[in-house]
């Protein structure tokens, strides 16, 4: 990537590059989330059965579905970094977007850290050496992509769209090999989910299996980062986010067919790989070690999303004086936020080295449903303020309000299934964000020049 | 093999952030504030034209 800014020539201004396409944001999208099919999906089945698992798979898509569509709606009209935390600020209120800004850098850092103790797990259950710990790998993945992404946001996602589709052709190699139109010759689905065992805990197994069955889509709005670097936000980003959601589906659905049909559901709900274990129960070399690579390559896929998004999210708040405008700095030669980049690195190793991935991956889904919860009440307020035909959008979503109110319903019982396993730390992390609520109401917020931060060329809403 | 793996991946972490940390000195350095901190919500139009990619 080059610019035609030099060294020589100090420029006035610096702002991020936009040199990104539907591919692109693809890539983001369906990076981060994959990962969950190479773990954390299978929890669920932990929770409340194998069939619970694809229960949980298609209404927890449902839900994500509705988050596509109304995110591509709001973000094809509202493109800038920051996605829903822009949408939150000139849609509800500032207070709303710290808050949302907020959710996103947790869901995002912990998702990171979620997806370096898997590299560095993997690694180490695959060497199986004395004195070997994960230490160095967490380090190499937090370090390394943050290297990535310092040096452009093309490079480092045209690797992520590299590393996602290889990970992603696993899943379908894996898929095909089994013979999936011939039960018995591999698969044995009628011999692992009988009508006995398939929902084992009845139907409050299949309410407290969405903790876990989150992971088959989490972090699929965090396309929405891209905005201010896509080339046509209006028409990428909602053709970007569609096409990941229709490939996760696809994907999702494939990983629970294979999975329930070679491991029974005491064993796929405990175990960190299943589809590394699935390559190990075909008895096949090769896809064994295949599923080894796939689930690093998706794990690193994840995380380098991750590092993409939560800059920018934070980086947003530097910009807006919600956070000092310090971390608003933007690269002159490599066009990204290098600080926020950098701030967010050492608490991503902090992270890594200190908690355990159940506890990582809790607080990431506790962050990105209470985002959810947000996008239910935007889209409502989005529509009721600037109704359509008032302001020009990129695009428009099917159906208003039934997602709104699909979404607002799955998020209330994901919360409930969320309460049953993680009661203290949904405590805690509500606990969290009303102090820092406070903390920016009653103290930053006086250091916010009010009326720069609504950039949008909108007319008056309805009812001001 | 994986304990020697271990180290090198332990060299590059540290190459690597050693790296962004001098680059991030030079920058800040080389360049003022205002200059670095200049991007704003919804100018992406204006200054999107000015770059070649």
């Amino acid at each position: 990537m080059s610019h035609a800014t030099t060294a020589s020539t100090i420029p006035q201004k610096i702002s991020l590059s936009r040199v990104l396409g539907p591919a692109h944001v693809w890539a983001l999208g369906v990076g981060i989330v994959l990962v969950g099919e190479y773990t954390g999906w299978n929890f669920s089945a932990d929770k409340g059965g194998s069939l619970a698992a694809l229960i949980v798979c298609w209404v927890i898509g449902l839900l994500y579905t509705s988050v596509a569509m109304i995110d591509s709606e709001v973000t094809s009209t509202i493109a800038a970094a920051g996605g829903q935390y822009a949408q939150a600020k000139h849609i509800v209120g500032p207070l709303m977007a710290f808050n949302v800004a907020l959710y996103m850098v947790f869901a995002y850092t912990m998702l990171e850290v979620s997806d370096a103790i898997l590299v560095g797990d993997t690694i180490v259950a695959k060497a199986a050496t004395d004195g070997l710990n994960h230490n160095a790998f967490l380090a190499l993945t937090i370090v390394g992509l943050a290297w990535l992404n310092y040096r452009g946001v093309l490079m480092t996602l045209n690797f992520n769209f590299i590393i996602t589709a290889l990970a992603y052709a696993a899943i379908v190699i894996l898929f095909l090999s089994v013979s999936p139109w011939s039960q018995g010759t591999v698969l044995k689905l009628g011999d692992m989910v009988t009508p006995q065992n398939g929902l084992p805990y009845g139907w409050i197994g299949v309410i407290a299996s969405f903790h876990f069955g989150i992971w088959y889509f989490l972090g699929i709005e965090g396309t929405t980062q891209a905005a201010e670097e896509v080339r046509s936000p209006a028409r990428a980003l909602p053709y970007g986010t569609m096409a990941g959601m229709i490939t996760l589906l696809i994907a999702g659905a494939m990983t629970w067919y294979v999975c329930a049909s070679l491991m029974p559901w005491e064993y796929l709900g405990i175990t960190a790989y299943p589809l590394w274990d699935a390559g190990k129960l075909t008895g096949n070399p090769l896809l064994e070690n295949m599923m080894f690579i796939a689930t690093l390559l998706a794990a690193i896929a994840s995380a380098n999303g991750c590092v993409n998004d939560s800059a920018r999210a934070w980086f947003s708040l530097g910009r807006d004086r919600y956070l000092p405008t310090w971390f608003s700095a933007v690269h002159p030669k490599y066009r990204t936020p290098y600080r926020s980049i950098l701030f967010l690195l050492p608490i991503a190793l902090a992270f890594a080295f200190i908690s355990d991935l159940n506890q990582a991956i809790t607080f990431s889904i506790l962050s990105g449903v209470l985002q959810y919860t947000f996008m239910s009440i935007n889209i409502v307020m989005f529509r009721n303020k600037w109704p359509l035909g008032s302001i020009q959008r990129g695009y428009t979503h099917p159906f208003h309000p039934l997602p709104a109110i699909v979404l607002f319903i799955l998020c209330v019982i994901t919360f409930f299934a969320i309460f049953l396993g993680y009661g203290a730390q949904l405590t805690a992390m509500v606990s969290f964000y009303l102090i820092v609520s406070i903390w920016f109401h009653f103290y930053r917020y006086q250091y916010v020049k009010r009326g720069d931060q609504f950039t949008m060329p909108w007319p008056k809403p309805i009812g001001y | 093999m994986w304990i020697n793996f271990s180290y090198l991946c332990w060299a590059i972490s540290a190459a690597l952030a050693a790296w962004m940390l001098f680059d991030w000195y030079k920058i800040d350095t080389t360049y003022s504030e205002s200059v670095l901190t200049s991007s704003r919500e919804g100018e992406i139009e204006s200054t999107a034209e000015k770059q070649k990619v």
